[in-house]
C-alpha cells in the first residue's frame, strides 16, 4: 500500500554551470540561468510503500512522516536561497532533478529498519511541472 | 527519473461514428455527439524518463520539450475545432483515447531529431479533458 504525504517549501534558485557562458546557460536553462536567481513555490509529495501495521492499522504514522519532511527538507530549504545556503547546491545545479535526488538522500535513512520504505519524490517547481525520483540513483 | 510537463489547449469537438444511426450515435455517445460539437479545456501531461546528466542536472531540456509540443500539437490543436481542423480527426473519431494516440504519433514523428542518442525518452502522456476525466497513454 502507498500512502502520500504533502508539504511545501518557498525558495529561490538560479540553475547555471561556472564553466559555461551566459549564453550557453541560457540555451540550457532557459530563464532559469538569470544570475540574480528567482523563486518558486515547490510542492513536495512523499510517497512511503509498505504493509499496514496489524495493531495500528497504518503503515506509518503520518505525524512523524511530517516531522520527518519538516526536519530534513522544510526547515533547511524554506525561504532559502538554494545556491548559497543549502548545500550541496553550492556545486550541484538545483535543477528540479537535483532538488529531488537531494530531497530523496535527506529523507531515506529515516525510513531504514521501518516496515514502510520511502517509495517515490516527487518535487513539483511549478504546477506544470514536476520530477518523479524513486531513488534509481541512491 | 521521470519529468512531467503540463500543457493546455482549448478545442472543440464531436463524436460520431458515420456507420450507426443516429439513435445508436447518441446511445454510445450521449452528449459528445451534439452536432454543433462542444469544447474542453484540455490539459496534456507529457511524461518523460531518462538518465539525469551529471553535469547539467538534466533529465530533459523542458525548453526544447516545449518548442516540440508546441509544433507538434498545441499550434495544431489550440482554439480548433478537432473534427474539421485536425488532419487526422477527418478519419479518425477523436475520442480522448485516440487524440492521446494521435499526439503520441506526432511527438514520436520528430522525438529523435529533438533528443538524439541517449537523450530523453518519452514515456507516457496523460490527457484531461474535464475535472472528471483522466485518460493515460504509456508510449510505445
Amino acid at each position: 500500500m502507498l500512502i502520500t504525504r504533502k508539504a511545501e517549501f518557498s525558495a529561490s534558485h538560479l540553475c547555471a554551470q561556472s564553466a559555461l557562458t551566459p549564453e550557453q546557460n541560457r540555451e540550457l536553462y532557459g530563464a532559469a540561468a538569470n544570475p540574480n536567481g528567482h523563486g518558486h513555490n515547490y510542492v513536495l509529495e512523499v510517497t512511503l510503500a509498505g504493509d499496514p501495521d496489524p495493531g495500528t492499522g497504518m503503515v506509518f504514522d503520518l505525524k512523524q512522516l511530517k516531522e520527518i519532511i519538516q526536519k530534513a527538507v522544510v526547515e533547511p530549504m524554506d525561504h532559502r536561497f538554494l545556491n548559497y545556503e543549502v548545500p550541496p547546491f553550492d556545486k550541484v545545479v538545483p535543477t528540479a532533478e537535483n532538488v529531488a535526488v537531494e530531497i530523496w538522500n535527506r529523507l531515506q535513512p529515516a525510513f531504514l529498519g521501518s516496515r514502510a520504505q520511502l517509495h517515490n519524490v516527487r518535487l513539483y517547481e511549478t504546477e506544470d511541472l514536476y520530477v518523479d525520483y524513486t531513488g534509481e540513483l541512491a | 527519473m521521470t519529468v512531467t510537463r503540463r500543457y493546455k489547449f482549448a478545442a472543440s469537438h464531436r463524436l460520431h461514428a458515420p456507420q450507426f444511426s443516429e439513435g445508436r450515435n447518441r446511445e454510445l455517445y450521449g452528449k459528445c455527439n451534439n452536432p454543433h460539437g462542444h469544447g474542453h479545456d484540455y490539459v496534456l501531461e507529457v511524461r518523460v524518463s531518462g538518465p539525469l546528466d551529471a553535469v547539467s542536472g538534466q533529465v530533459v531540456n523542458v525548453a526544447a520539450l516545449d518548442r516540440l509540443v508546441a509544433k507538434q500539437v498545441i499550434k495544431d490543436f489550440d482554439y480548433k475545432y478537432l473534427n474539421a481542423d485536425v488532419r487526422e480527426f477527418q478519419s479518425v473519431i477523436p475520442t480522448s483515447e485516440n487524440i492521446l494516440g494521435v499526439i503520441e504519433d506526432r511527438l514520436a514523428a520528430c522525438w529523435r531529431s529533438v533528443f538524439p542518442g541517449e537523450g530523453p525518452r518519452l514515456e507516457a502522456i496523460r490527457l484531461r479533458e474535464t475535472r472528471r476525466n483522466l485518460f493515460e497513454l504509456k508510449a510505445s
